[in-house]
């Protein structure tokens, strides 16, 4: 319902310091902004750039957990990862949506992914090696997912604030669903929990990088910040990350795989060993484990939907012409 | 060939709280009777409603957010539309 005046945008956005300083005071106030007001070309670059990377991840995040519904343990587990891996979808969805009200379309949106041009997070691109891992991207990935997106309740832009109102009320029984699953095996044979600590090993540190690279090296913060897009700095989420998760961690009897990893009684935060960059900076690039077997993923299901697509279109099309031109003229048998 | 857009519908749902239907978010579909299939799907997956309407998004007319002023402010310095503007004494109790 937004997109009637898009052609306009361009031309209103020409940057105007009345407007702006009229658009910040808003924001200052803690008032939403929507798609038709006014708004600085910078803040709509921005939001397209963050909301449509954050569907596609929610898309993406669909494969690894996809990969384990036809082999979970139990009917439960498997109604549950089902009903997760439908959610996913449903939130990509959800924030789509709201990319649009900024004037971009869903398709070019859908070809930016597929082209590889656009990003989605990073911890999609490892891959799913037993049941257990299925169990961390819930507690893991999900808890991660939780840390940033709370605060995104609370974002300047309407559309996103409403999206993730909603995409977060419905991600708490992901992590928790992640969590039990862990904790099951954490407390089953010795090979189920060797399992759970193997995925331990190989989770934890790629969660982390979930909240991007660190402040020192975070380049949109400041104005994001101004904006209110981003309330939290990068380090200050991840903080608060290893502070929730670290204690539940060692309620499983599991360690994490930081020697560094210790209490900070001063501070009262868990204080962690350094970041592997180099590994999250590959990643992004294309070439983590899995980046080439995702989007031949999405590439195939957009190729191989693509007739649905133009038979819905095409009989729309052709009931609309139809209607339009009398019931008399074609015969009710042939529908 | 280019794919053909698929049209936009806004999606409105009337909860089991006796509410009126409220906007939810919107739906891509080729016709009516897809888009409420894809409402229900996208927008209903936990029990949050007993009715659906879809309209397409370009049959909406809205209001100029420039407008607001002229729309809007009048109503704000009309305070005796507003039953605190009138004191009744504290003997006569709640009214």
């Amino acid at each position: 319902m937004y997109t009637q005046a898009l052609n306009l945008h361009e031309a209103m956005e020409a940057d105007d310091p009345v407007r702006r300083a009229r658009f910040q005071a808003r924001v200052d106030a803690d008032e939403k902004i929507e798609p038709n007001d006014w708004m600085p070309a910078g803040y709509r670059r921005t939001l397209v750039r963050q909301i449509s990377q954050h569907a596609h991840s929610e898309v993406v995040g669909m494969l690894p957990e996809g990969n384990w519904i036809t082999r979970a343990p139990t009917l439960r587990r498997k109604a549950a990862l089902l009903a997760k891996v439908q959610d996913e979808g449903g939130h990509g969805l959800y924030l789509y949506a709201a990319a649009e009200t900024l004037g971009v379309t869903r398709e070019e949106l859908v070809d930016q992914l597929l082209a590889g041009a656009a990003k989605y997070s990073s911890i999609f691109n490892y891959p799913t090696l037993t049941w257990a891992d299925i169990g961390m991207i819930g507690w893991l990935v999900d808890g991660a997912a939780i840390m940033n997106q709370i605060p995104l309740c609370r974002c300047s832009f309407g559309p996103y604030a409403r999206a993730m109102i909603r995409i977060c009320k419905e991600e708490s029984f992901h992590q928790r669903q992640g969590y039990e699953i862990v904790l099951t095996l954490a407390r089953g044979t010795p090979e189920q929990k060797a399992m759970a600590q193997d995925a331990l090993n190989r989770w934890w540190w790629p969660a982390l990088m979930m909240f991007g690279p660190s402040d020192k090296d975070s380049i949109h913060s400041a104005e994001t910040m101004a904006w209110k897009i981003k309330r939290f700095s990068n380090d200050d989420l991840r903080q608060k990350f290893i502070d929730a998760t670290v204690p539940q961690g060692r309620f499983l009897g599991l360690t994490f795989p930081d020697p560094e990893l210790r209490f900070d009684e001063g501070s009262g935060h868990w204080r962690h060993g350094e970041i592997d960059w180099e590994e999250f900076k590959r990643v992004v690039a294309g070439n983590g484990p899995c980046n080439r077997e995702r989007l031949a993923a999405r590439r195939k299901a957009h190729r191989e939907g693509a007739w649905v697509r133009e038979a819905a279109l095409a009989y729309a099309a052709k009931r609309k012409a139809r209607r339009t031109s009398g019931p008399d003229v074609l015969p009710v048998a042939a529908e | 060939m280019a794919e053909q857009p698929m049209p936009l519908w806004e999606v409105f749902i009337r909860s089991r709280n006796g509410l009126a239907h409220q906007h939810c978010g919107s739906v891509h579909a080729a016709d009516a009777e897809m888009a409420l299939h894809a409402a229900r799907d996208v927008y209903t997956r936990r029990g949050e409603g007993l009715s659906i309407w879809v309209v397409p998004s370009a049959a909406i007319i809205a209001s100029d957010p420039a407008d607001k002023e002229v729309l809007f402010e009048p109503t704000a310095s009309k305070i005796y539309r507003h039953p605190t503007f009138y004191t009744v004494p504290e003997e006569v109790g709640h009214m």
